[in-house]
């Protein structure tokens, strides 16, 4: 019994409790039970995040605890546990209004567990296989997740979603392969070719042209995942027509999952001089998606399409903060990161209880929310202004940040920068307030679920706007010093 | 290493290759099945000829799940699915064999000029394998690219896949080779049953994957 206990370690209990809980989801009929094992389920797996950060850092060939991971640990943690809260009242709608079957929610609430075990898995890996291992894992569970109504949008949606993302991590696999094979010659055969911080440490030494090359089938790979443009195309729909709490950690967790993969090879290819110049690239590709993704949010006519563009232009401001490079833009883009990923969620969240009352997507549907939900209203135009990066939220802070390290360094790339950030704050505001104001739409039904998750992530983003706590401040500056 | 078991190593290699040029040209459904059938079997011996000259005991079952999985299971199921939806007749191409041939030779070009630069010091037999490896990988994406029919796809990715083992297997001593071979049959399974399982034929009363674009970018209809 000692030996089991000691066994439990806080890295253990993170992968563990979500690979228990998914054969108990799959055979528990009853769905609200199901809903609720979720959440405990995640509230345990929080519980262990959380304790990882008194724990002592670790590493083995296998796995890694260290300053860049253990605060996407916490975070992916934390907003798996929000999301769970905010799903169990989600589908209690959807089975009311019959879109959803209690089949369907057992299969649904297994693989929620499956994604989260499988992000951490992908998070604390300190193996390149086995960190491709999690994302794959969390594609494939999150596409059945995203076909799950069965209707023929969803259907095209999962597809093209299974289509693309298979062809995405093929490719950053064989930039796997590449990368073990390059590092073979210095480190030897076997696993510590393929570790992390082995890699990081050796990269001095390893062929450049093979990393180089590696580093492009990975930068596709991976960027399909991350929803980079042009190998964005499965993200809106995949985002508009899945349940909502998975558009919510799908924007939230995944995204950053997929950059975070690809951020460890270039913590790799950082250490060689030789190799390519990867900065330059990914702040290219950031730059074609963010003002790529801010013209297109102009045409949307369904909000969570919309909102996944948004994802997509974010996501492009992170990937040009760390091709940019340097501490403080790298210490922009974490922060841009973990803001994104709670506002985004909160955005999703209030998108959800928006499309659950007005029963419909259409934006041309939705309006004068301020006057039938007020404090539906007050949540969703929050999460808005925080997303398009007004003070005083956390996502003004590393786009201020970005902006201003960056234009000493790539005036016209900034300019390019800021033109993208203008263009989709335009977007943003006109959408908000079709949404908001005028003629009021659609049922005026009181909405049955909690507003709790949604509006605990904003006051969180707004703490973070104003003041970061100094363990945070430090992760981030040492993970910064170390991108290069 | 001795000159027979590099040729043996490239024999079976280039025998890929050109099963992944035959695939492409194929018109019939049945037909490129059969092509893919035999491209895994030979995918099959070269891991276990890796195996042998490596040295490597495991490998061996990496051969065999490749020749159980995709050279027998896969292809029987894939056969059955397309029977039973009624589309053994031709497959729609978007460009036609002439320039898809042409663009593949390209393709192996391109494969051959990025890796042969590379990696001077390493042993020759995994750099060429590294050329062939990615020379398959880049003909089953064109191969997905050309064709409109979603069982083609399939075969198209298991192709592209079969490069990525041929690739894996061929960087010596590379750790958990067996592990991510399960997981791609895993993918691949998954991918197989998806078309059942998203009956894409009962949705659209077709496998073109064509029909999926009816709505591309916007939703016509309120639901």
């Amino acid at each position: 019994m000692m030996a089991l206990l000691s066994a439990l370690t806080p890295l253990n209990a993170v992968l563990l409790v979500p690979a228990l809980a998914i054969p108990v989801l799959a055979l528990v009929g009853n769905y609200r039970a199901g809903a609720i094992i979720n959440v405990i389920a995640c509230a345990l797996t929080l519980a262990a995040g959380l304790s990882l950060l008194f724990a002592p850092r670790l590493r083995t060939d296998l796995l890694i605890i260290d300053d860049f991971n253990i605060y996407l640990v916490t975070l992916t943690t934390f907003v798996g546990f929000t999301t769970s809260v905010f799903s169990a009242t989600y589908i209690a709608h959807e089975i009311e209004i019959g879109r959803l079957t209690p089949k369907y929610l057992r299969f649904y609430h297994a693989m929620y567990q499956a994604m989260m075990g499988s992000m951490n898995v992908a998070l604390v890996a300190n193996n390149t296989g086995l960190m491709w291992v999690g994302v794959e894992v969390a594609t494939l569970s999150t596409v059945m997740m995203v076909g799950i109504y069965r209707t023929p949008e969803a259907i095209e949606a999962a597809w093209k979603y299974f289509i693309l993302g298979s062809v995405g991590i093929a490719l950053a696999f064989f930039g796997t392969i590449l990368v073990y094979l390059a590092a073979q010659d210095v480190l030897g055969e076997g696993l510590p070719a393929m570790a992390w911080d082995a890699l990081a440490a050796n990269s001095a030494k390893f062929d450049a042209r093979l990393l180089s090359l590696a580093f492009v089938f990975l930068l596709v790979g991976y960027g399909t995942k991350i929803g980079l443009a042009p190998f964005h195309a499965w993200l809106p729909d995949a985002h508009a027509e899945g349940p909502t709490p998975i558009s919510a950690v799908l924007s939230g967790l995944l995204l950053n999952v997929a950059l975070y993969a690809l951020l460890r090879f270039k913590m790799v290819m950082a250490g060689n001089q030789a190799t390519l110049d990867v900065g330059a690239v990914m702040m290219a590709l950031g730059l074609v998606s963010l003002v790529f993704a801010g013209f297109m949010l102009y045409r949307r006519r369904d909000i969570k399409r919309m909102f996944a563009y948004s994802s997509i232009e974010h996501m492009g401001i992170a990937t040009f903060a760390f091709g940019l490079g340097g501490p403080l833009a790298n210490f922009a883009g974490l922060l841009h990161m973990t803001m994104h990923s709670l506002v985004k969620s909160a955005i999703f969240f209030a998108v959800g209880h928006i499309a659950q009352v007005k029963g419909t997507q259409r934006l041309a549907d939705i309006g004068g929310l301020s006057v039938t939900h007020p404090v539906l209203a007050i949540g969703f135009a929050l999460g808005v202004i925080a997303i398009a990066g007004m003070p005083p939220f956390g996502v003004f802070a590393s786009e201020f940040m970005m902006v201003s390290s960056a234009f000493p360094r790539a005036p016209y790339a900034t300019l390019v920068l800021v033109f993208g950030i203008v263009l989709s704050f335009g977007a943003m505001v006109l959408r908000m307030q079709e949404v908001l104001f005028g003629e009021p739409k659609g049922p005026r039904g009181p909405v049955k679920a909690s507003y709790v998750p949604m509006f605990f992530h904003l006051a969180l983003a707004l703490v973070a706007g104003l003041w970061l706590p100094e363990p945070v401040v430090r992760w981030f500056r040492v993970v910064a010093a170390q991108l290069g | 290493m001795s000159p027979l078991a590099f040729d043996i190593a490239h024999l079976l290699a280039g025998g890929m290759l050109v099963l992944s040029f035959l695939l492409l040209y194929q018109d019939r459904i049945t037909a490129v099945l059969n092509v893919f059938a035999l491209q895994a079997i030979a995918l099959s011996l070269s891991v276990a000829w890796q195996a042998v000259v490596q040295d490597a005991p495991h490998l061996i079952v990496t051969a065999l799940i490749a020749l159980v999985v995709k050279g027998l299971i896969i292809p029987g199921a894939l056969h059955r699915i397309v029977r039973r939806l009624e589309i053994h007749r031709e497959v729609e191409q978007v460009i036609g064999g002439g320039p898809t041939m042409l663009t593949g030779l390209g393709l192996v070009a391109l494969s051959i000029l990025l890796v042969q630069p590379v990696k001077q010091d390493v042993g020759i037999l995994t750099r060429e394998d590294l050329a062939f490896a990615l020379a398959v990988i880049l003909l089953g994406l064109l191969m997905m690219i050309t064709r409109r029919n979603a069982v083609t796809q399939i075969v198209g990715f298991m192709s592209l896949e079969n490069g990525l083992v041929l690739a894996a297997t061929g960087a010596r001593g590379m750790p958990l080779v067996v592990e991510f071979s399960v997981a791609f049959s895993i993918l691949v399974a998954f991918i197989v049953f998806g078309v059942f399982l998203f009956r894409i034929r009962e949705r659209f009363d077709s496998v073109d994957v064509g029909a999926l674009d009816r709505f591309r970018g916007e939703r016509r209809d309120q639901r």
